[in-house]
């Protein structure tokens, strides 16, 4: 078999898969966040944050619970790596400095995963494991708790209309849309820690390790001195790639034989990466209760990143480009195990959702291959997107696009029989608006100034590239990074940092709000004149 | 009688030349017209105004940019960009001002109408002793006569007699029109003139805000309101000129930075070793951000509103205009919407062996006292097909006539002859009443007849007569027949199409009304309706969401006028009904709500085609543009010159002038609107897309490269 057709088949099997999972996880999804019951280990959480679990919330309570939850997790994370060497399992290595502290808080928490460190070289084990793998859930779980908030927006009405949780429950008021912390914690609970224990399991089979040894020194054949680490990593693995969020365990990320140990784990890792994503757009069909709604999403999603996986194999393939051509292939910074089809296919995933693992270098990609994953990024998160911030980011898209769409036949334009007027255009705005005034804002001044300029390793126009995939990557909450670029500077960890923490959460804000606004709307009729909102 | 008329001249008597004249035949636009809306457009480079349109806004601040860089560094090309930037600026106010100067045509005539008549006031009304007064100086509920030949010197109700009235001033109809005291044809409307009669009027509008001074300000757009799609579309597109903004903002930092590493790179006219040049910079931003549905959105709107303006419908607001595109549901009154005015006798149907010219005679003459449509259709009938001469009321002076009433609803003659004989004719259930109050007993065959005439939609009028001394008896029955007009079952399946649900709305019973609807083709009927059932129907509807529109002319209706999205009032309707409705129709055609609602479409439909052609647009001046910026730097980027333009210079000049010509270019489609036919949204939303969408794209890679051509040639381009 060909590398060609050994590349086609790696990624037919792998639409196969999301396909086979779109539907029981997307209902599973639904049932969860749309249930009335709760389990006892969530009733004593509850009870524990001091929570009314059948209370709902207005948009703006809930924007400021996501934000009260995600600002604990900082300072909390910020303060764990600020005192990480006097803490069990540390493995000896010393407390992280504040920029750096701050980066990581601010990256894990926001979904972005950007790490100017080396993981093996910088955290411990108990850090690893308690302060940032438990981000990667929470910050997942924030991501969908968000976007099933938003999809709710348009499926509750006034009082008098607005859809019921499920019988026996009182219907939700009209602007209300749900509970943060219950969504948080049942997400938590009931959808990403089983399917992460699983993955885990797998990936262990597949030969990733898991263990909290410190790592044993070997002597290698040619004499020299080897450190073989170790670490729970395959635990951290699973959730890295489930929660769209990115962090590896090692610097070399999916690229290490420990987190990524051969070829049909690297497949499992692409499928983990997309498959919440892939699936959500069945929970949203099935809680607006049209199920071709989904369909349309999903439809939207997968043109966008077929065409983007297409268009990364075959440029990587034909690689273009002088040193390629020389060579016989785009093989620079490819891990031989996995080769430069089924990197390509990982680099395109992990650019289309946000999580920003690898397992090869991007900056070693061809020009135009490289171009095409920051073109990934800047689509910003829809094509699935990151787990639920591709959801809410592709139905904002989809209000914008029905907004022109509706006047472009005569109607005011109105979606999921929410009418999109002003308020609602406005805060669609401003959510597209933020990323890209921190991308250009971040490397305008990234350009502009002494300690920008000072990291970039290649000089250059592709300087300028690594200086805007790192602000894109970081607004975008991606978090993958070009190489190349030093980022390990306080003015470079402040800035990303900053933008991360910006990108992550103004745009959510946003998203609530839309749904606070059209949460407030009676819902008008379907009627022949507007059912196309289905049919992409 | 002391009536002096002030200033009576041609104009002011409100006598246009003719009804063709007056208006401003819709579509085509004449340069002149370009020509003559210059000035304005200068005018309105004033920011004070300016600002309200954030998209020209930014082109004009750019364009002082230009104009300062120009200054400081002369170049061929600096100066050609300037002047094509202010151009763009120039061209967009252009289409505001020649959307505003269709308006102000029709209020110059319109303000001829307004006449500095000198009323009659009757202070002491009903005493008739008579004070001149000023036009404008009369308070509302002052009392007037005017006489033929004068002007009517407010708006107002007639109270006292019948009159023939030229509206020709505000309907641009030169027949004269009836208008009488009571009923719905009572208003009446400064301005327009009395050709016969007297008719003593009471003002209903307060100084200064007659209907003609609010059809002035109207179709001038003077107190203009964004509607709330357009607001919600500034705001999109205010996005996308802080996105552009901020993308070329950080271009300059980007460009500085790669040309100082790659410093071999030869200066261009674009770039040099301080980065971009301003104009570059400007020439950039200006042709990304969306500049031509900017420059043409609020035209797009007063042309809306001037289109309406064509066909005789005055929209109170902007918002009506836009609600209409948007109705879920239109209320149809049944009669003189659906069918032809009123229902008309047939059939004259006896009973009991009456002779048929008997009960035709009986029929005629119980109707002469009934001056409701269908009395009047009785005696025609008889007329045309029993040849009974019509007789007056007068004629017969042994006569007294029983008038219809409401209450009764019957109407009638007690003839003074030996022996005594009443005629009585009206609904089957009251004349049968009276023939049993009468000592008469309902014949058998009457009940089928009648509930034939019922079933199949028509209307059954039973006549009966009482002579002294004998038990009253039925002679027979009449048949009523609604009329369905021609060409609607074709147009409600338009609507339906559009998903448009249309609902008859009749004071008959239900089995008439059903058969009607089922003639029509109308989707739901709501029978013997009365004001509240409108009303509540109205309501129900909005409940679930749906915008509703309805017309109506009396003040019964006022209430649904009022509480409906869009709600149509007939200028021969009452005042009330004016004042409660969002819109009135100058030629009082119920059937024109259809209409209305297909403008309110086309307004919005073009106003999303041109968003998409705008936004369409930028992909060739990427091709246009970015090469020719970093073509110097990154020669690689040369492949992107697809449309092969000449030179850098020329192909940033390039742009810049086919973006300002293509919003001259687009006026007219601006003004006229999109082609609208209806059809189903999807297939509309596929055709839209094509033509406007991919025709977005391809075309200004074509006008770029012709313009290019051209500009290529001019000294300092190449």
């Amino acid at each position: 078999m060909s590398d060609t057709t050994a590349g086609a088949v790696f990624i037919a099997v792998l639409a196969l898969a999301l396909a086979a999972a779109y539907r029981p996880l997307g209902d599973y999804m639904y049932r969860v966040v749309n249930s009335t019951r709760h389990l006892r280990v969530e009733r004593v959480m509850y009870r524990l944050i001091g929570v009314n679990p059948d209370g709902e919330q207005s948009w703006g309570v809930y924007a400021r619970s996501v934000l009260a939850f995600s600002a604990v997790s900082v300072l909390f994370l910020y303060l764990f790596l600020r005192v990480q060497h006097w803490l069990w399992l540390s493995l000896g290595f010393p407390n992280v400095v504040p920029s750096g502290a701050w980066n990581t808080a601010v990256s894990f928490v926001t979904n972005t995963n950007w790490q100017w460190y080396s993981g093996e070289s910088t955290m411990g084990h108990l850090v690893q494991m308690a302060g940032l793998a438990v981000q990667n859930f929470a910050s997942a779980a924030v991501g969908i708790a968000v976007a099933v908030a938003l999809v709710r927006g348009f499926t509750r009405g006034s009082a008098k209309s607005g859809l019921r949780g499920s019988a026996g429950q009182p219907g939700p008021g009209a602007d209300q849309l749900g509970n943060f912390w219950v969504d948080l914690v049942r997400i938590c609970v009931r959808i990403v820690l089983p399917l992460s224990v699983l993955a885990a399991v797998v990936l262990v089979a597949g030969g990733a390790i898991q263990n909290l040894s410190a790592g044993t020194d070997v002597h290698t054949l040619a004499g020299a001195t080897q450190h073989i680490t170790g670490g729970p990593v395959a635990s951290q693995e699973a959730i890295k790639d489930l929660g769209t969020n990115g962090g590896g365990f090692y610097n070399a990320n999916s690229a290490h034989p420990f987190e990524n140990p051969t070829a049909w784990t690297n497949w499992l890792e692409i499928f983990l990466l997309l498959v919440i994503s892939f699936s959500l757009p069945r929970t949203f069909g099935r809680l607006v209760g049209s199920n071709k709604q989904g369909y349309a999403i999903v439809a939207a999603m997968v043109i966008m990143a077929a065409g983007s996986i297409i268009m990364i194999n075959v440029l990587q393939g034909t690689h273009p480009g002088t040193v390629p051509a020389a060579v016989g292939a785009a093989t620079e910074g490819t891990e031989s195990r996995f080769g430069v089809f089924n990197s390509g296919t990982f680099a395109s995933a992990t650019t289309l959702t946000s999580t920003g693992s690898v397992d090869s270098f991007h900056d070693s990609y061809t020009a135009l291959g490289g171009g095409v994953l920051l073109l990934n990024m800047m689509l910003g998160e829809v094509a699935p997107g990151g787990t639920g911030s591709g959801l809410y980011g592709i139905l904002i898209l989809a209000v914008l696009t029905v907004f022109v769409a509706g006047l472009m036949v005569g109607r005011t334009p109105e979606y999921l029989g929410k009418k999109i007027g002003a308020r609602e255009v406005k805060f669609a705005s401003l959510y597209f608006l933020t990323t890209p005034t921190l991308v250009l804002a971040g490397t305008a001044v990234g350009m502009a100034t002494g300690w920008g300029k000072a990291g970039i390793l290649n000089p250059g126009a592709h300087g300028l590239s690594e200086v805007l995939y790192a602000f894109t990557s970081a607004a975008n909450n991606n978090g993958s990074a070009f190489a190349g670029l030093t980022v390990n500077t306080t003015p470079y960890n402040i800035a990303l940092g900053l933008a991360m923490l910006l990108g992550r959460f103004l745009p959510m804000v946003f998203a609530l709000g839309l749904a606070g606004s059209v949460a407030g709307q009676n819902p008008v009729p379907e009627s022949a004149g507007r059912c196309w909102s289905a049919s992409p | 009688m002391a009536v002096t008329t002030v200033g009576q001249g041609p104009a002011a008597a409100g006598q246009p030349s003719g009804s063709g004249g007056r208006r401003i035949s819709g579509g085509l636009l004449d340069p002149g017209q370009l020509w003559r809306s210059t000035p304005d457009a200068l005018r309105k480079l004033n920011p004070a105004t300016l600002w309200r349109n954030p998209v020209m806004f930014i082109v004009e601040v750019g364009s002082v940019c230009t104009t300062v860089l120009s200054l400081v560094h002369p170049t061929v090309f600096a100066w050609l960009i300037t002047v094509w930037l202010w151009l763009t600026v120039v061209f967009a106010n252009l289409a505001e001002a020649v959307a505003e100067g269709r308006g102000k045509a029709q209020a110059e005539t319109l303000r001829r109408a307004k006449t500095d008549t000198v009323a009659r006031r009757l202070p002491a009304w009903p005493a008739l002793t008579e004070e001149p007064v000023p036009a404008t100086g009369l308070q509302l509920g002052d009392v007037v006569v005017v006489e033929a030949g004068q002007t009517i010197p407010g708006d107002g109700d007639v109270i006292e007699g019948i009159a023939s009235v030229d509206e020709s001033a505000i309907t641009g109809e030169s027949a004269p029109v009836i208008r009488e005291s009571g009923g719905d044809r009572s208003a009446v409307t400064g301005g327009t003139r009395v050709l016969s009669d007297r008719i003593v009027v009471r003002i209903t509008q307060k100084p200064g805000e007659s209907f003609i001074d609010r059809m002035i300000a109207l179709v001038e757009g003077a107190n203009r309101q964004k509607t709330p799609n357009e607001i919600a579309l500034n705001i999109l597109l205010a996005a996308l000129t802080i996105i552009f903004l901020l993308a070329v903002a950080t271009l300059q930092p980007l460009a500085i930075y790669s040309k100082s590493v790659q410093a071999f790179a030869p200066d261009s006219q674009a770039l040099d070793a301080t980065g971009l040049t301003g104009v570059v910079l400007v020439s950039l931003l200006v042709c990304l951000i969306p500049t031509t549905i900017g420059a043409l959105l609020s035209a797009i709107g007063i042309a809306g509103m001037d289109r309406l303006v064509q066909r005789n419908v005055l929209a109170m607001s902007g918002r009506a205009v836009e609600a209409a595109g948007d109705v879920n549901t239109l209320l149809l009154d049944k009669t003189g919407t659906i069918t032809l005015g009123n229902r008309q006798a047939s059939e004259f149907l006896p009973v009991d062996g009456v002779a048929a010219a008997a009960l035709a005679d009986a029929a005629q003459l119980s109707s002469l006292a009934d001056e409701t449509p269908e009395g009047r259709s009785v005696v025609v009938y008889a007329k045309t097909a029993y040849g009974l001469r019509e007789r007056h009321p007068g004629e017969l002076s042994h006569a007294t006539w029983v008038e219809f009433t409401a209450q009764t609803r019957m109407s009638g003659v007690d003839l003074n002859e030996v022996p005594a004989r009443r005629i009585r004719k009206g609904a089957a259930a009251a004349v049968m009443k009276w023939v049993r109050d009468h000592g008469g007993h309902p014949t058998e065959q009457v009940g089928p007849i009648v509930d034939g005439i019922s079933a199949s939609g028509g209307t059954p009028l039973v006549v009966a007569e009482h002579l002294d001394g004998a038990p009253a008896r039925a002679l027979g029955v009449i048949h009523l027949k609604d009329v369905v007009k021609q060409g609607m079952r074709e147009r409600f399946d338009e609507m339906r199409r559009m998903g448009i649900r249309t609902v008859m709305i009749t004071g008959d019973n239900p089995l008439t009304a059903r058969a009607i609807a089922a003639e029509a083709g109308v989707d739901d009927f709501l029978a013997e309706a009365k004001p509240e059932d409108k009303m509540a129907l109205i309501k129900r509807e909005q409940e679930g969401g749906k915008l509703v529109a309805m017309t109506g002319d009396g003040t019964n209706d006022a209430p649904a006028l009022a509480q409906a999205d869009v709600g149509v009032a007939m200028n021969t309707g009452t005042s009330a009904a004016k004042e409660a409705g969002n819109m009135v129709d100058l030629d009082s055609d119920p059937t024109k709500l259809i209409e209305i609602v297909e403008i309110g479409k086309q307004l919005l439909i073009t106003r999303g085609a041109l968003t998409t052609f705008s936004i369409a647009n930028d992909v060739a001046k990427y091709f246009a543009i970015i090469p020719a910026i970093f073509a110097a730097v990154y020669p690689g980027l040369g492949t992107l010159n697809i449309m092969a333009l000449h030179s850098p210079a020329s192909a940033i000049l390039s742009a810049v002038i086919f973006n300002a010509l293509v919003i001259v270019a687009l006026i007219p489609l601006a003004l006229r609107g999109v082609r609208y036919t209806p059809s189903s949204a999807a297939a509309m939303l596929r055709r839209n897309l094509l033509v406007y969408g991919l025709g977005g794209v391809i075309v200004p890679f074509l006008g770029i490269k012709l313009i290019d051509l051209v500009v290529q040639f001019i000294p300092g381009i190449s």
